[in-house]
């Protein structure tokens, strides 16, 4: 009896313990947005590489020169002014006023100039600026001139470019940090501070409200205009289980998911206290990847005898299923950007399999298997392959099929060995459209040989069409060398595109204020009740 | 006894070695570039290489290997490839959640486990035998992931009793690391208690039908002193046996339970880190696991000479 009087006397104590702890008052009332974004957060320098991820916590923790809005046009962001010489080879910036860094210190132009300079020896878009640009001065602490070679249309849409590798601005002392080296220090001035003291990878990073912020006065528009913060706190949260997620979701622990995957979205939207918003209006474009280095590959006929039997609609029904959040669009460039067209596309991407099987025959195809990569791990990508499968062998090709994790994939690809010794003939992917919005930026198009992305096409014709692109400063006649890329992609084919598919962001009703834009971002977001 | 266990701790530096080299050599076998998945989907070729520089991917294997080693015997496990933090700093942070998760679940699974085991053996042939060893098939039969979501959907969901997700430290609060270890330790202790549960009744009913348990039956002693001093313990070497066996088993469940309950412990780092082929962090988690597995077996070794005084080293 007294061994049982023990146990209820336990039992008890512990009881009431619980019920103290559970109903102790919270220590302080400040607002947490609880956040899953599409994969952890691991490696921090969004020059160093250009992981959406990265460049998310880019947009957190670092401020631009420039910023796209909604409309697809760039707007100043740091800078307060800008002037264009009258012979379009001087542009001179002067940052707004009340731009500090974290460390409370000012931003400088001098920051700037350092930041471009990084940023500019990574991506490729900044590397094509760079390559009219004759010297970068500083005129005084917030004013610096870019001084060109030659006249591009380039340095706009390059310093306002809305993804990765963004030219985001640092302190000098961090931007002097070697390109092929990531940085150590997290020291920003945008609208979120980074606390590195709380950032536990595969579990959580923390930002917090940069009080000493000052946003633009205009309304926030996609990723440009006034950067206000309304809530105190945001937290990323590490749960790489998709399912998990939604019932975190469900459950009111978490208040937003980046990208909850699409056969989730029917659970999510019978929820009362859960809403779906469509975050980025220009979605994502799948895309088919020749190896131009490998036979039949290295004939544009046989590639040519793909676009002419693929068709958009397969792709995107067997991967998104909901009409609601694809599109077929045959231009190359997302549509709803400046650069869309269907102009050259007719008799492509119909399915038209006699065509296909007569350029297979007219490029010589001797039936040599085509190795095709399928990355299973990814669900927005997993079914891609097997479509692309079914309808090459009905144009005639012979498919070798090989299943790997994505990350082997990506090892892969990188590879130029023949395909029968490790090497590949294609593979499938998205890209973000924000990536692919016009000629330069687009990896794919970049048709340089050795120095293209993997693949490795080689076309002078589209590369000149790239350079025109590049030094074009009339928007009309930017829309006409985008055109004419697009055409010359048809005949010299470095990729094929299969259509855009969107995600929504699923989110508590108590979550309101997302701002539409090429990258998720926090600012305009309010949680109420809390 | 202290010579032995000398001699067994000694022991574990080949088996340990082995498990450096196998582990090194299997991951730079396997398909994947860590320095490609680094740069990132839009990087060139170029940008990729020069990341393979910068990590020294480009030297020759047997060169990696050779610097890898000898850090390790200065102490140093490197930095990892991804995150800015050395590889101890992240198993640091790591270990607790792992270490809380596996000792509630050991816990747990034994105080169910081995009653359950005594009762389904007492009762031997009866209904709560039957339903006892039907609930062990079950344990046995379904997968972890399977009990974590019905759980979760039961008691996190529908009842909201206990959280979905997330692992709150000790430090930050009793309440809420108890709270957030409780789905997930009754997840994985289905199994173990399945598993242990069978070895106790199988162990109990050999040892009640010795001679020394007539002897004692005939002596007039009670059956529940006979039980717990002379069937229990001479049962006790099969099934400390299994419990060692079965913290050994512990790691590979950890990793499941954790990915579903998005705890961020040992498990999840194991995974994230082979799927970013992160070498230095999975070098140095599966080296860690491969020691703990052998102080594990040692420990159990030498309770068998605490339960069976027959037995000595």
């Amino acid at each position: 009896m007294t061994f049982i009087r023990r146990i209820a006397a336990a039992w008890l104590a512990v009881s009431l313990l619980w019920c103290l702890i559970e109903t102790a008052p919270p220590a302080r009332a400040e607002t947490t947005l609880k956040v899953v974004m599409h994969s952890d957060l691991k490696i921090v320098d969004p020059i160093w590489t250009t992981a959406y991820i990265v460049r998310n916590h880019g947009y957190m923790i670092y401020d631009t020169l420039f910023a796209t809005d909604a409309k697809g046009d760039i707007k100043p962001q740091m800078v307060g002014k800008y002037d264009v010489s009258a012979d379009k080879l001087t542009y001179t910036m002067t940052l707004r006023d009340g731009l500090l860094w974290h460390d409370g210190k000012p931003v400088t132009a001098e920051d700037c100039v350092a930041s471009i300079k990084r940023w500019a020896q990574k991506d490729t878009m900044g590397q094509k600026m760079m390559s009219f640009v004759k010297d970068l001065v500083v005129v005084d602490p917030k004013t610096f001139k870019i001084v060109l070679k030659e006249q591009t249309g380039l340095v706009l849409p390059a310093l306002g470019k809305p993804s990765s590798n963004v030219p985001f601005m640092m302190p000098k002392r961090v931007a002097d940090t070697p390109a092929s080296e990531q940085i150590s220090d997290f020291t920003g001035s945008g609208p979120f501070v980074f606390k590195k003291d709380e950032w536990k990878p595969g579990d959580k990073a923390v930002y917090v409200k940069f009080a000493q912020y000052k946003p633009r006065p205009e309304p926030a528009s996609a990723l440009a205009g006034g950067k206000a913060v309304k809530v105190d706190r945001v937290e990323w949260r590490a749960i790489s289980d998709h399912q998990t997620a939604i019932n975190a979701l469900l459950a009111g622990e978490i208040d937003y998911i980046e990208s909850p995957p699409h056969d989730l979205l029917p659970v999510l939207k019978k929820d009362a206290n859960v809403k779906l918003v469509d975050s980025n209006p220009l979605g994502n474009q799948y895309a088919f990847r020749y190896n131009t280095l490998a036979k039949p590959f290295d004939n544009s006929k046989v590639r040519q005898a793909v676009m002419v039997a693929f068709n958009q609609k397969d792709f995107l029904e067997a991967v998104i299923g909901d009409a609601a959040y694809y599109k077929v669009c045959k231009a190359m460039f997302p549509c709803g950007s400046p650069n869309s067209s269907t102009k050259g596309m007719d008799g492509y991407l119909d399915s038209n399999f006699e065509k296909a099987k007569a350029l297979l025959k007219e490029g010589g195809y001797d039936g040599t298997p085509i190795v095709l990569m399928h990355s299973t791990d990814l669900a927005v990508l997993t079914n891609l392959a097997p479509v692309a499968k079914n309808l090459m062998e009905k144009a005639g090709f012979k498919v070798d099929m090989q299943s790997m994790d994505w990350q082997t994939l990506v090892s892969r690809r990188a590879k130029k060995d023949p395909p029968s010794q490790g090497g590949w003939h294609a593979f499938l992917t998205s890209w973000v459209a924000a990536d692919i919005l016009n000629p330069i930026g687009a990896g794919f198009v970049n048709a340089s040989c050795d120095t293209a992305m993997f693949g490795w096409p080689c076309d002078k014709e589209l590369e000149s069409l790239r350079d025109q692109y590049a030094r074009e400063t009339n928007p009309a006649k930017l829309k006409a060398l985008a055109e004419a890329v697009q055409v010359r992609e048809t005949q010299y084919p470095t990729y094929v595109w299969l259509g855009q598919w969107y995600g929504p962001v699923a989110i508590r009703k108590t979550v309101d204020g997302v701002i539409p834009a090429p990258a998720t971002v926090f600012w305009g977001i309010e949680k109420k009740g809390s | 006894m202290l010579g032995y266990i000398v001699r067994r701790i000694l022991a574990t530096i080949p088996v340990v070695t082995v498990v450096a080299v196998l582990a090194f050599l299997l991951l730079r076998f396997t398909g994947g570039d860590p320095a490609a998945i680094i740069a990132g989907d839009s990087a060139t070729t170029q940008q990729v290489a020069e990341i393979r520089v910068k990590l020294g991917l480009e030297r020759p294997i047997v060169e990696q290997f050779v610097i890898w080693v000898g850090r390790i015997a200065r102490g140093d496990f490197g930095e990892s490839f991804f995150f800015k933090k050395t590889v101890a700093e992240l198993i640091r942070d790591r270990l607790e959640p792992t270490a809380a998760l596996a000792v509630c679940t050991i816990l747990l699974a034994v105080s169910i486990a081995v009653p359950l085991g005594v009762v389904a053996a007492a009762w031997r042939g009866t209904w709560i035998d039957r339903l006892v060893m039907g609930f062990c098939v079950l344990g046995f039969s379904v997968p972890v992931f399977v009990i974590g979501y019905a759980l979760i959907y039961f008691f996190a969901i529908e009842l909201a009793w206990l959280p979905v997700q997330g692992y709150q430290r000790i430090s930050e609060g009793f309440g809420g690391f108890l709270e957030r270890l409780i789905l997930p330790s009754v997840t994985l202790a289905v199994i173990y208690v399945a598993l242990i549960a069978r070895i106790t009744r199988t162990s109990v009913l050999e040892v009640m039908g010795a001679d020394h348990v007539r002897t004692a039956r005939a002596k007039g002693l009670g059956a529940i002193t006979i039980l717990l001093r002379h069937v229990l313990r001479n049962a006790a070497v099969p099934i400390v046996t299994v419990i060692g066996l079965g913290v050994a088993l512990l790691i590979g469940g950890v990793v499941v339970t954790e990915s579903v309950y998005g705890i961020p412990g040992l498990g999840r780092l194991t995974v994230d880190a082979v799927l970013a082929r992160d070498y230095p962090t999975v070098q140095a988690v599966i080296l860690l696991f491969s020691v703990v597995y052998v102080m594990i077996n040692l420990l159990v070794d030498l309770t068998y000479t605490f339960l069976d005084p027959r037995i000595r080293y």
